[in-house]
């Protein structure tokens, strides 16, 4: 059992009680809320005669089905009006946040909630989403619920849980040029498999880690779950903190603090100060027990890239795809069919693998920096004639603060379409869809068969500095060659 | 068992404490939920007729025919023990999934693993996932494939899963057996219980303003 780790201490202040099934009853310090997970929810509170027990603790938005074209109302998708205009029912006097279109917050539940400083270190984390586990990255206990357990939530402000054993995924050293976050967690993936986390959470720690702003351990905390972990978090440190001191939580504090006046929302303006000692207090302490200890050299990874249908079946971009009977006996099938859906060969890279669509957006690779860096290498180059490429940036405020930048006009430029931010191709649940059996470059997070909206569809994850390089060559590129090129 | 229904709403749940019937195979690792129910079909605000939806993807062609799948087989219909291999349920935390497989009547799932998310969901519908070994599974699909009207009989608090003359030691997971065993899976009501101690929690966190906390009911 591990001990003094983050994730036994903000276990054990949310605790309220131990369950007669040997599950604890946890407080839910924040719940987030989209339009798909939660309408039958509601439905259930309804039949049952109970409100919300902690609405201000409750924020929601709209991603999932939301156009991002055309977003006038009623959205021309009837299903996709329809279940806007159930969660606008639902949350409407209920005392819930809602992040709507028209607020200028709306985006993707995981990009709102850190860059409004709804997420914080120390706090218990739910959301119907399975990649809830992005929030770890603030040093939070994050992961996703299903309906009845949203339920659950919006009923009582709590979680039945079991608690879960701690792997520490230590990764070393400095990471090379042209590798980011994603490499890192599509690397670990590989290397423990999508079910080695089943039972555990995971710690992220070591250098590397340390090194990244919040934007990449967001990446890799988003992507927990592809490997079989329900939660992932990094310990917070002053990337945190700092932060955390740009948001609408504690900006006001700031600005507070300085003129000596209050707002009108009547916020604490010592908040910051207030909550840093808990905040340091929830870190793992240096003597704490793991259940298990892995350690990944950083150094080592490479630009990496998915050549099957799961998360896990990745290679290095000089790697070779492997041949299914070199690999453990029981991923062979799962291989065997994944080689014959994507229309790959054992022995070959994927570099030079020939691509219909560049995907650059998802919660796990669609904040302001995911878009700058690809905006870097775009500009003064141009999109493949025969590819699709399209930015769906993770929110209304990064949209806004990238377009302040002149992101858009260099994608524009470039051939990318610059849409509006919702979750969009990473699952194919409005009309950006792949087509036949069209293959995507994706900065997103599963690869499954089907997901991008097309049961033939084939799906490429990779960074966002891979997916603009694979969106100007037309295929799986190594960006390390480009920059070179371009440097020349 | 019966579908459980929810609007009872009162705890203790039904005890879910053996299921019995016909089996079906659905073999392969790492099924996901987009397989278990793609994503277009959950453009919906109820579960209602989410059943024939089940593995769509897997059982129709673009021009909807039929592609062999064991959901479509004559021979699987009227089954409700679902055994598939490892990790299955992996991705998406859609409840849509299990949900989809219980109306179409499924009221168990016996595998080599599941996805925790994915088992906890089913565990929310009185749904036990029950494990067992690569070898004892492979051969319950066999033996399933080749008598689909032989019963197959759960024994949730026992952890056995008995076929012809054969009997599986199997596992289900300590909370989730008493859950099931006790009918005290209805956590809603379990933990609805505990007001007085959640407002006590809520007020511990330096985080949660005292406004957030709903007043003592009196």
């Amino acid at each position: 059992m591990s001990e003094g780790t983050l994730y036994d201490k903000v276990w054990d202040r949310h605790k309220v009680t131990a369950l007669p099934t040997g599950q604890d009853q946890l407080f839910v310090g924040l719940h987030l809320v989209h339009e798909v997970t939660s309408p039958q929810a509601f439905g259930m509170l309804k039949e049952r005669e109970q409100g919300v027990a902690f609405p201000e603790r409750t924020h929601a938005t709209v991603d999932h089905i939301v156009p991002t074209g055309n977003r006038d109302r009623p959205y021309r998708d009837d299903a996709a009006e329809n279940m806007m205009a159930e969660l606008e029912e639902n949350v409407r006097g209920s005392g819930i946040d809602f992040s709507d279109p028209d607020s200028g917050d709306q985006g993707i539940v995981h990009v709102i909630g850190p860059e409004q400083g709804l997420t914080q270190p120390g706090m218990t984390i739910v959301c119907g989403d399975s990649h809830t586990s992005t929030h770890g990255a603030f040093g939070a206990l994050a992961f996703g619920i299903g309906t009845s357990q949203i339920r659950d939530v919006l009923a009582t402000g709590c979680v039945a849980m079991e608690k879960q054993k701690v792997r520490k995924i230590e990764v070393t050293g400095e990471l090379g040029e042209g590798v980011t976050a994603k490499d890192v967690i599509l690397t670990i993936i590989g290397k423990l498999g999508t079910d080695g986390g089943v039972g555990y959470v995971y710690e992220y720690a070591g250098e590397a880690i340390e090194d990244l702003g919040m934007e990449g351990r967001m990446s890799i905390c988003n992507m927990s779950i592809e490997g079989g972990a329900r939660a992932g978090y990094v310990n917070p440190d002053e990337t945190t903190y700092e932060w955390l001191k740009g948001t609408d939580a504690f900006e006001d504090s700031e600005a507070q603090s300085a003129s000596g006046s209050r707002t009108e929302s009547g916020d604490d303006p010592e908040k910051f100060e207030r909550l840093k000692p808990y905040w340091e207090s929830i870190a793992t302490d240096d003597d704490a027990e793991y259940d298990d200890v892995v350690t990944v050299d950083g150094s080592a990874i490479e630009p990496t890239v998915t050549w099957g249908t799961t998360p896990g079946q990745t290679a290095g971009i000089t790697e070779p795809i492997p041949d299914p009977d070199d690999l453990p006996e029981e991923d062979r099938d799962t291989a065997r069919r994944a080689q014959k859906h994507m229309r790959v060969e054992p022995g070959d890279t994927m570099e030079g693998y020939d691509i219909d669509v560049a995907f650059l957006g998802s919660c796990t690779n669609a904040r302001l920096k995911d878009l700058r860096e690809a905006a870097a290498f775009v500009e003064g180059r141009e999109v493949d004639d025969d590819v699709r490429a399209m930015v769906v940036p993770g929110s209304q405020r990064v949209r806004d603060a990238a377009e302040a930048e002149g992101l858009d006009e260099v994608f524009k430029e470039a051939g990318f379409d610059w849409r509006e931010p919702g979750c969009s191709m990473c699952l194919g649940m409005n009309d950006d869809q792949l087509e036949g059996d069209e293959a995507s470059a994706s900065s997103s997070n599963r690869n499954f068969v089907g997901r991008q909206g097309s049961k033939d569809g084939r799906t490429v994850l990779m960074s966002p500095i891979m997916v603009a390089a694979a969106a100007v060559t037309g295929e799986v590129t190594d960006v390390r060659e480009m920059e070179e090129v371009a440097t020349v | 068992m019966s579908s459980p229904e929810f609007s009872a709403g009162e705890a203790p749940a039904e005890k879910v404490t053996e299921v019995s019937g016909t089996g079906i195979p659905v073999r392969g690792n790492d099924i996901d939920t987009d397989q278990i129910i793609p994503a277009r079909f959950m453009k919906v605000v109820t579960f209602d007729g989410l059943g024939q939806f089940s593995f769509f993807d897997q059982r129709f062609d673009d021009e909807d025919n039929e592609k062999d799948h064991p959901f479509n087989e004559e021979k699987y219909r009227g089954a409700n023990v679902l055994v598939v291999n490892a990790n299955f349920g992996c991705g998406s935390s859609r409840e849509h999934a299990p949900q989809a497989l219980m109306r179409w009547g499924i009221d168990a799932v016996v595998g080599e693993s599941f996805a925790e998310i994915f088992a906890g969901n089913c565990l929310a519908l009185g749904i036990p996932t029950v494990t067992a070994d690569q070898a004892d599974i492979e051969a319950l699909q066999d033996y399933v494939e080749a008598n689909p009207d032989a019963e197959v009989d759960i024994d949730v608090a026992a952890e056995t899963v008995t076929y012809g003359d054969t009997e599986i030691d199997a596992t289900v997971h300590d909370a989730q057996r008493k859950a099931l065993v006790e009918g005290v899976w209805d956590t809603t009501a379990l933990m609805g219980a505990n007001a007085g101690a959640v407002r006590e929690t809520a007020r511990s966190l330096p985080y949660v303003p005292a406004e957030h906390i709903p007043e003592d009911e009196a």
